[in-house]
């Protein structure tokens, strides 16, 4: 691809540990080269245009979910948006929900692991196992489904892109309703469903969520995030019955 | 001035730091991390592939145990690694996976009866056994004798961390995320933990602990291509190299990973390979058979890569405006493979190249990806020469690796080197030994010393740019202290960094001068440390006039035993000196279990040391002996190099297996 354009990049500045800082939009041009991502454009502009710009990359492959930000808008990754499936005109802001450290640099850290301690994100089993024997079988597309929910990368785009969370900041939204069904298809977790109504059979679970499915149409793993809220959603029906 | 004590101080919160923190909670002991990022996105996440564990379940992997595991990875290594620390690691993968089960992750089983799988670029059918249903399957890596790497799809590492994060959070471990070590504190060769900087918002706080643990992985980032995140900066190697005391083994082992993508560097798994991808040039031909006829795109890492950049040499290479590439060629895999088995790579190949992988080549090249130098430690994972200091995991050199790591070990060693370092640190802080005895006095010196240094920064004008100093140091690193290296390049390299060195203490942050978050100072001060880091590898790579393992010395072709069977042990014992102190550890032929021979790659040219000979004589006389007096492989094992006294007791027993059932206790 040759490209000659001239990427127009507007980004909403805001450092609240400066005092008096305004929140404003900057807007920075880059020269587009091929194969340009988000992640090369950020960091072409804190080299050579503004070193203060805050921003967050780790893996920068699409698989740590540091990066999310509103891009034009809409929450997504900006280590995987290639500059050459967008206009030229790029508009980012950090995420909404999370505590902002600055520019597009959020701390979601906190959040998710109140989440998770909320939750009891992990495998409720008897403990002192012994490790030298055969391991418990699993069958196969069993273990292939759990992955397929475990493959969230707690990047916070769900929970940006979710209407219910506008209205109700207690709501858990998309990311813990699916870690919920992922637990509750792994029979290692001996919880039974009555525990997890206690956790999601309630507004701030399942029976909040309004079904905008902002959350699946953001989701950069592409879960099954609709049909899992819909599925947990029957079976909490059942015992909340 | 702001002081928390604790038992056990975690910098890194990985894989290797999360398992050592529950061991460590389990002992009794509290324990903090501090942790860069939310644990949750450490680039252990960015293991792909899989772990090593023999567990023999599938087809292909029946036979498997841990003598076979060993002999791999001593192989591997090329003859570095610590061979008890191998045997140390074998026996306790197998445990850590099964542990790591048991924690949640959804590892890929085996299904019983037929399927299809490609080997050597033939469609094969492969018939799994009833009895191995719902077992922890494996695929083929390279370098190995049987299929030993488990997985979960290729997300392997994701789901071992996200498992055992939320292990953590179990157990109620402690983690301060955005926080970064700035300086070990220590004093009369013994440390007592770390200054560290909020990220947010900029306060420093001194973090006193009975002992202190690095587990901050590696330092890819030196160079300007590689495949490792933006905070594998060797910021751990730096803080113990800044202490003085402590020491860095083999820092110029650097592994080139074959499959990356271009431009990015991106990984994609050794799993494509193993699962059956091919390697092919400019004219589609698959050149991997020509170098290496045995064991062809799976040999081990270190050769392939050279392998590939000889071919590329040689002007097979696809032309980019990025520089040459070869392709990796997943299509005979099929879409239905690829989709289950290798869908991160299908993504990375959308999202970053914009093509299918299923129908569309990879254009791939060998790409920076792994430190087996680090931290030198002992069997324990305490710093050789600084008391109370720790490491584990690809921060550490403890030495498992040697020269060259196998695809597979590195995740399976965090694990396994976190579960076996934690019982170390608990007998030790448990003993009276452990007491803190340093003063508030000594405290408050570290303390001011990294303000000054951070206002020293913000407040001088008219100085260097960080910025163009880190480029200059990527660039030196990439170019001349690569995949092959010779004399002359790295000699230019050494004194260019030496002067990069000089340059980088007149540094200045220009324009953004916030003490709390601020990009620019973080890359300064950083900046400062990696080119020290730097240092280590360059000069260590000069020194070694041979090639071992992945490193490749073009006018030192052989393996040399005779000189260079040992370890190099770099250290900056004054802050003014501009190159590191080095000296070697010789590593002893008498008491291997495996002597030193020939790897089966390419032409032999090892210059054999005299005492291999006499070994191997040894060894074959007591493996005959006890074979004729009926002994078991554990009788034979022991009997060669005994090394269960250093291996903590609850990680002593033995391995059960579908073709090996014990009757344990």
């Amino acid at each position: 691809m040759s490209s000659n354009r001239k990427l127009k990049i507007s980004i909403l500045r805001y450092d609240p540990h400066i005092k008096d800082d305004k929140a404003r939009m900057e807007v920075f041009e880059v020269d587009e080269a091929p194969g340009m991502t988000l992640y090369i454009v950020l960091n072409d502009i804190r080299k050579h245009m503004d070193n203060s710009l805050k921003f967050d990359f780790v893996c920068r492959a699409g698989i740590c979910g540091s990066c999310a930000m509103l891009i034009n808008g809409s929450p997504g990754l900006a280590c995987s948006a290639l500059t050459s499936k967008m206009d030229s005109d790029i508009t980012l802001a950090p995420l909404p929900t999370f505590e902002l450290i600055g520019d597009l640099s959020i701390f979601t850290g906190n959040w998710m692991r109140g989440l998770n301690e909320h939750l009891e994100t992990w495998i409720h089993t008897e403990s002192d196992k012994d490790f030298n024997i055969l391991e418990e079988v699993m069958e196969p597309e069993l273990a292939e489904e759990i992955y397929e929910l475990d493959r969230c990368i707690e990047c916070g785009c769900c929970v940006a892109g979710c209407g219910t969370m506008q209205m109700n900041e207690n709501f858990l939204g998309a990311v813990g309703i699916n870690k919920i069904a992922r637990y509750q298809l792994d029979p290692r977790d001996k919880r039974d469903d009555e525990d997890y109504y206690e956790l999601v059979g309630d507004a701030d679970g399942v029976f909040g969520c309004m079904t905008l499915l902002g959350c699946e149409d953001v989701c950069p793993k592409n879960l099954p995030l609709q049909s899992k809220i819909a599925y947990l959603r029957r079976k909490m029906l059942q015992i909340g019955k | 001035m702001k002081i928390t004590y604790t038992d056990v101080l975690i910098i890194g919160g990985g894989l290797a730091g999360l398992r050592t923190a529950t061991g460590v909670k389990e002992r009794g002991l509290d324990t903090i991390i501090l942790s860069l990022v939310p644990p949750k996105r450490s680039h252990s996440a960015a293991a792909q592939g899989g772990m090593q564990a023999s567990l023999a379940n599938s087809k292909m992997g029946q036979g498997d145990n841990e003598d076979i595991h060993f002999e791999d990875t001593v192989k591997g290594s090329d003859w570095g690694a610590d061979q008890e620390v191998v045997r140390m690691f074998v026996n306790t993968a197998p445990k850590a996976i099964r542990e790591l089960a048991a924690w949640g992750v959804p590892w890929s089983r085996v299904k019983k009866g037929e399927r299809k799988a490609i080997i050597n670029a033939e469609s094969v059918t492969i018939t799994e056994d009833d009895e191995a249903h719902g077992l922890i399957t494996s695929r083929d890596f390279g370098g190995t004798k049987k299929w030993r790497t488990c997985y979960t799809s290729d997300g392997t590492g994701h789901s071992m961390l996200y498992a055992m994060d939320n292990k953590a959070h179990e157990d109620g471990i402690e983690v301060r995320e955005r926080m970064e070590a700035m300086a070990l504190i220590h004093e009369n060769g013994r440390c007592y933990g770390a200054v560290s900087r909020n990220l947010i918002n900029g306060e420093l706080t001194a973090y006193i602990a009975k002992t202190t643990v690095v587990a901050t992985g590696g330092y890819g980032r030196l160079y300007s291509v590689t495949t490792n995140a933006t905070i594998c900066q060797g910021m751990g190697q730096a803080l113990a190299l800044e202490t003085g005391v402590a020491t860095l083994g083999n820092m110029e082992a650097i592994q080139f990973h074959p499959t990356a993508i271009v431009p990015v560097g991106i990984l994609t798994t050794e799993g494509c390979r193993g699962d059956g991808g091919l390697l092919r040039d400019v004219d589609g031909y698959r050149f991997m058979p020509d170098y290496e006829p045995d064991k062809k795109e799976l040999a081990s890492r270190d050769v392939v890569s050279r392998r590939m950049t000889e071919h590329i040499r040689k002007g097979k290479g696809v032309k980019s405006r990025y520089g040459d590439h070869l392709w990796l060629d997943i299509t005979i895999l099929g879409r239905e493979h690829i989709e289950k088995n290798l869908r991160e790579v299908k993504e990375i190949c959308e999202n970053f190249l914009g093509i299918d992988p299923a129908v569309e080549w990879i254009p791939v090249r060998p790409t920076q990806h792994y430190s087996m130098g680090g931290i030198r430690t002992k069997y324990t994972g305490e710093s050789q020469t600084l008391k109370g200091l720790y490491s584990c995991g690809e921060a550490a050199c403890w030495d498992m690796h040697g020269f060259n790591r196998l695809g597979g070990n590195s995740v399976s060693e965090t694990v396994v080197s976190g579960m076996i370092v934690a019982e170390h640190i608990a007998d030790y802080c448990q003993s009276e030994e452990s007491n803190i005895t340093i003063s508030t006095y000594t405290i408050r010196k570290f303390l001011d010393d990294e303000k000054c240094k951070l206002e020293k920064l913000i407040h001088k004008d008219g100085g260097e740019d960080s910025f163009i100093l880190r480029e200059e140091m990527e660039e030196i690193m990439m170019k001349k202290v690569g995949i092959f290296r010779n004399g002359e390049d790295l000699q230019k390299a050494v004194n260019e960094l030496e002067d990069l060195l000089k340059r980088s203490k007149n540094i200045t942050v220009h324009r953004s001068t916030s003490l709390a978050a601020n990009p620019a100072l973080v890359n300064a001060y950083r900046t400062q440390k990696m080119i020290k880091v730097a240092l280590t590898v360059a000069y260590g790579a000069l020194l070694r006039t041979e090639s071992r393992g992945a490193h490749a010395r073009e006018d030192y072709p052989e393996r040399n035993d005779k000189k260079w069977l040992n370890r190099t042990i770099t250290s900056w014992k004054d802050e003014n000196q501009t190159l590191p102190d080095v000296s070697y550890e010789e590593i002893e032929i008498n008491s291997m279990e495996l002597p030193p021979g020939f790897r089966g790659y390419g032409k032999n040219m090892n210059i054999v040391h005299p005492h291999s000979e006499v070994r191997q004589y040894v060894v074959d006389i007591i493996k005959k002996d006890l074979l004729k007096s009926g002994a078991d492989r554990f009788a034979i094992q022991e009997a060669l190099m005994p090394y269960k006294n250093k291996l903590p007791k609850k990680y002593q027993g033995l391995n059960e297996r579908l073709s090996e059932r014990f009757s344990h206790e």
